[in-house]
C-alpha cells in the first residue's frame, strides 16, 4: 500500500474519532430510552470551554474534564426535564441545541483564533509499526485510542455485564425493568449524563486536537446532527456506530478528493449529498431484512452475534417518559 | 404460602376499586378469582403483588404480616405475578430475559430454564428473540422464569386471553402440577366461567369491588353466574335463520399470507344471517374473514357483494357497499388512541370538509346514550375500559350495513357486556345484515351462529347441521377430527 493511501486513511481514522465518541456517548443515552438532541449545540460548547480551560490553566486534562462536565451538564438539564419535570426531551433538547451554540459564540468571543495547548502526538509503541494498520491506527493523538478503548468497553457493557441488561431493558421497556427491581429513574439518570460526558469528550477532541483552537463560526458546526444520524444509522450497536463513523468520513475524505482533481467533473453539492444517500441505502438494505435471511445460513453461535449487529428497531420505549402505575 | 388478606382498601379518585376485602387462600389450592371488568380484581393482585399499595389493610404471609413496596420485594417474599400482557423484554432473547432480574450466571440460566420447562412439558428456544414467540410462549417463559426465582404464590391475570387451546391445555396441566404436585398457591384471575371451572379448587367473586361470595368445587355456571351479576342468565336463542337473498360471496377463493394458504372454497351469506368462522390460531379463519371484507385479496377465485364483483377492489369500495370491518385489537385497527370520542364520530358521520363541532358533539352524546358507553364526548378514547370501546365501536358501525365482518366481536368482554353487544348485533340482523364472525370462544359460536364453518389447517369446511352441534363437537372439528 502506498504512503499516499496510507495517510489517506489515518485521516480518515482521524476525522471520524469526534463522530464516534459523541455517537457511542448518544448510543449509551438512547439505549436508555433518552434522546440528547442537543448534540450539536452541546458539542460546540464542550468544544469551546475545552480549549479556554485547557488555555487558562496551560493543561489539555483541565480542558477535556471541562468539556465532559459541559457535555454531562446539559444531559442532566434534558434528564432531569423529561424525569422529574416531565417536560418533552426532544422540545428541550431542541432549544438547548440553539442555546449551547449560541453561548459558546458568546462566551468565546475573546479566544478566536488564539493558539493554545493541545493534544500531543503519541504513536503507540511496537503497535503503531505492524505494517499498514500500525500506521493507519496507532500513529495518532490520544483521543484516538480513547475511542477504541470506548467502542469495545460499550459493546461490552451493553451486551456482556448484568449493568448492560438492565440498561437496555430500561430502554425497551421500563414496566419490565420496575418489576425486576430495576430503579428507572436512577439508571436513567445515569446513563444519560454519562453518554453527555462524552458528547462533551468529543468536543474536546475537537477544539484541543483535530480542530485546534476556537473560531467563529465553530469548525465543528453541523457534525453534532452527523453524529444523531450515525447511532440512527449504526442501529443502536456500537460497532455499527463506528462503522458508520468511518464510512462517513471515508466518503467525506473521497468528496474532498474528486473535488480537487481537475479530471473529474461532479458537482460539489452531489458529492456533499453522497454520504447521506449511502447511509439511506445501507438502511433500506438493513432493514429489508434481506440481510437478515442471508445469516440464516450461517452457523447458531454466529447468527446470534450477527442479529444484534443487523438490528435496525430502535430501543421500544426510546423518547417515552416511565410512570410507575 | 398461606396468604391472609384483611380488610383491604383500595381508592382510585371516585372509585372505591377494593372495599374491605378480606380473603384466606391456602397452600396447594388453585382458586379463581372471579367478576366482571372493573370489579377490582386485578387490583386485589397487584396490590398483593406489590405493584400497588393498598390505601390500607394488612396482608399475612404464614400468618405474619408482610409489608413490601414493590414487585421486587414480593417476588423476594414468594409471590410472582403474570400480568395479562407478560412483562418481558422484547428486544432480548429467551434466556437473556430470564437472566435479568436473577442472580444466575448465563450457563447455570440455560440448565435452569431447560429443568423448568422439560418439568412443565413447555417448548421454548432459549436463544429465540422474545417478540417472535406467541403470547402463550410468553406466559411459559414468565412462569418459568418466576418459578426459578422460587415464588410459592403464582397469580396469573386472564392468562388465556389470546392463546390457542392446546397452549391453554398446556398451561392448565402445568398449573396442576404445581399446586398438586409442588404445593404452591396458584391464583388465577379470569372473567371466563368456564376456566376457572375446569381448574380451580375455590372461587372467590367479586363485584363492585366488594368480595360477595366463595363457592368450592364442584363450580358450577349457574352458581357462578349468580354472584357474579346477583342474577340468571338467559341463553339467547337465534329468532331468524337467514333466507333471504345472497348479499355478499366469496366463490372458490384462495388466499394466500405468508404463513399460510387457504385452499379454495365458496362461502355465500345470505341476507339476516349469522355465521361463525371456527378455528385455532392461524388455521384460515381470520383470513377468509378479512377477505370478505376486501382487506385481504384473494390469490384465485372472486368476491361478490350485491352481485357486483369486488375482486382486488380496496377496503374503501366494501365500505361504500355497505360492507364494514371490526379488528380484534380495538385500540389497534379499530379505535384512534389519542382522539376524543367526539372525533372518532366526527371522523365517520362527516365527510364535509369543515367540521361541524357541535352537531359532531350532539350526535356523540346522542350515541353514548343510546350505547350504553360511561364516558365524555371529550374523554379520550384510550380512558374507557374495553368494554366501553366496544360499545363505542358498535356505536360507530352504520345503522343497517350490508354486512358485518366482525374478528373476536366480545374479546375481553365479561359476560354482561358481551351479551349486551349481542343483542346490538342481533339487532341489525332484523333489518337484513347478515354477520360474519371469529371467535375462540366455542360457547359463542354455538350460541349465536346460524351456520358454522371450521378452519383447519388452511381448509374451510361448513358444519352439516349447525343448529344441534354441541361444543364438545365443535371442539374436536376444530381439532382436526371433522367427521
Amino acid at each position: 500500500m502506498s504512503n499516499e493511501l496510507i495517510a489517506i486513511f489515518n485521516s480518515i481514522v482521524a476525522n471520524a474519532t469526534p463522530l464516534v465518541i459523541a455517537g457511542i456517548g448518544e448510543t449509551i443515552t438512547e439505549r436508555a430510552g433518552v434522546v440528547n438532541l442537543s448534540l450539536d449545540g452541546s458539542i460546540v460548547l464542550a468544544a469551546m470551554v475545552g480549549f479556554v480551560a485547557a488555555l487558562a490553566s496551560g493543561s489539555v486534562i483541565v480542558g477535556v474534564i471541562a468539556a465532559m462536565l459541559v457535555g454531562a451538564l446539559v444531559a442532566l438539564i434534558i434528564a432531569a426535564a423529561d424525569i422529574d419535570l416531565k417536560q418533552d426531551q426532544v422540545a428541550i433538547g431542541f432549544v438547548l441545541t440553539l442555546l449551547c451554540a449560541d453561548l459558546a459564540q458568546f462566551l468565546g468571543q475573546g479566544y478566536t483564533r488564539t493558539p493554545g495547548p493541545q493534544f500531543p502526538f503519541t504513536p503507540l509503541p511496537l503497535l503503531s509499526d505492524v505494517p499498514i494498520f500500525g500506521a493507519i491506527l496507532f500513529n495518532h493523538q490520544p483521543q484516538v485510542y480513547v475511542s477504541f478503548a470506548l467502542t469495545f468497553a460499550a459493546w461490552y457493557l451493553l451486551f456482556h455485564t448484568r449493568q448492560g441488561l438492565a440498561l437496555r431493558a430500561v430502554g425497551e421497556r421500563p414496566e419490565a425493568a420496575f418489576a425486576r427491581g430495576t430503579n428507572v429513574s436512577r439508571l436513567r439518570y445515569l446513563y444519560v449524563v454519562l453518554g453527555g460526558a462524552l458528547v462533551g469528550l468529543a468536543g474536546a477532541a475537537y477544539s484541543l486536537a483535530l480542530k485546534p483552537g476556537w473560531s467563529t463560526p465553530p469548525a465543528m458546526r453541523g457534525d453534532g446532527w452527523i453524529a444523531l444520524a450515525i447511532v440512527i444509522f449504526g442501529g443502536w450497536h456500537p460497532f455499527r456506530v463506528v462503522f458508520g463513523a468511518y464510512l462517513f468520513a471515508g466518503l467525506r475524505a473521497l468528496a474532498s478528493a474528486i473535488q480537487r482533481s481537475p479530471d473529474i467533473q461532479i458537482p460539489l453539492v452531489l458529492l456533499n449529498g453522497l454520504p447521506w444517500i449511502l447511509m439511506i441505502l445501507t438502511l433500506v438494505l438493513v432493514s429489508s431484512g434481506a440481510l437478515e435471511r442471508l445469516t440464516r445460513a450461517l452457523p447458531r453461535p454466529m447468527q446470534r452475534w450477527t442479529r444484534g449487529l443487523l438490528r435496525s428497531d430502535p430501543p421500544a420505549a426510546l423518547g417515552t417518559r416511565f410512570e410507575k402505575s | 404460602m398461606d396468604i391472609e388478606l384483611r380488610h383491604i382498601h383500595k381508592r382510585f379518585g371516585a372509585v372505591h376499586a377494593n372495599n374491605d376485602i378480606s380473603a384466606v387462600f391456602h397452600s396447594g389450592q388453585i382458586v379463581g378469582i372471579l367478576g366482571e371488568n372493573g370489579a377490582g380484581k386485578s387490583t386485589l393482585m397487584k396490590i398483593l403483588a406489590g405493584f400497588q399499595p393498598p390505601d390500607s389493610g394488612v396482608i399475612l404471609l404464614d400468618g405474619a404480616p408482610a409489608a413490601y413496596g414493590s414487585p421486587e420485594a414480593a417476588l423476594s417474599a414468594g409471590i410472582g405475578m403474570l400480568q395479562q400482557d407478560p412483562l418481558d423484554i422484547g428486544a432480548f432473547t429467551v434466556i437473556e430475559n430470564f437472566i435479568y432480574g436473577s442472580h444466575l450466571t448465563r450457563r447455570e440460566a440455560y440448565r435452569a430454564l431447560s429443568a423448568q420447562t422439560e418439568r412443565l412439558g413447555f417448548d421454548i428456544d432459549p436463544d429465540a428473540l422474545v417478540s417472535t414467540l406467541s403470547i402463550g410462549q410468553r406466559q411459559q417463559l414468565e412462569i418459568v422464569r418466576l418459578l426459578a426465582l422460587g415464588v410459592k404464590t403464582l397469580i396469573l391475570d386472564e392468562p388465556t386471553t389470546g392463546i390457542s387451546t392446546e397452549q391453554k391445555t398446556l398451561l392448565f396441566d402445568a398449573l396442576r402440577l404445581l399446586a398438586k404436585r409442588d404445593g404452591m398457591s396458584v391464583l388465577l384471575v379470569s372473567h371466563k366461567l368456564e376456566d376457572v371451572i375446569a381448574l380451580c379448587d375455590r372461587a372467590v367473586v367479586l363485584r363492585s369491588g366488594c368480595l360477595v361470595g366463595e363457592l368450592d368445587a364442584p363450580l358450577t355456571t349457574a352458581d357462578l353466574v349468580q354472584l357474579m351479576f346477583g342474577g340468571e342468565l338467559i341463553q339467547q336463542k337465534r329468532k331468524h335463520p337467514g333466507t333471504g337473498d345472497v348479499v355478499a360471496a366469496l366463490e372458490g377463493v384462495t388466499l394466500r399470507s405468508r404463513r399460510m394458504t387457504v385452499e379454495p372454497f365458496t362461502l355465500r351469506i345470505r341476507a339476516s344471517e349469522v355465521i361463525g368462522l371456527a378455528g385455532l390460531d392461524n388455521s384460515g379463519q381470520e383470513l377468509a374473514l378479512r377477505a370478505c371484507a376486501g382487506l385481504v385479496k384473494p390469490a384465485a377465485g372472486r368476491v361478490m357483494v350485491l352481485g357486483e364483483d369486488m375482486t382486488g377492489k380496496p377496503y374503501r369500495a366494501f365500505m361504500q357497499k355497505g360492507v364494514w370491518f371490526s379488528a380484534a385489537g380495538r385500540l389497534e385497527e379499530g379505535l384512534i388512541a389519542g382522539l376524543t370520542l367526539t372525533e372518532h364520530v366526527a371522523l365517520v358521520a362527516d365527510s364535509r370538509p369543515l367540521l361541524d363541532w357541535n352537531a359532531a358533539r350532539a350526535l356523540t352524546e346522542a350515541k353514548l346514550a343510546q350505547y350504553q358507553v360511561r364516558g365524555q364526548p371529550e374523554s379520550l378514547v384510550e380512558t374507557l375500559s374495553g368494554g366501553n370501546q366496544q360499545r363505542l365501536l358498535m356505536g360507530l358501525l352504520p345503522e343497517k350495513p350490508v354486512l358485518l365482518a366482525l374478528e373476536q366481536p366480545t374479546r375481553g368482554l365479561d359476560v354482561d357486556s358481551s351479551q349486551w353487544i349481542w343483542t346490538q348485533l342481533l339487532d341489525r340482523c332484523d333489518v337484513g345484515t347478515a354477520i360474519l364472525f371469529t371467535s375462540p370462544d366455542l360457547d359463542e359460536l354455538v350460541a349465536h351462529s346460524d351456520r358454522l364453518l371450521v378452519a383447519f389447517a388452511g381448509r374451510i369446511t361448513e358444519v352439516p347441521d349447525a343448529a344441534s352441534v354441541t361444543i364438545d363437537q365443535l371442539g374436536r372439528m376444530i381439532g382436526g377430527a371433522f367427521q
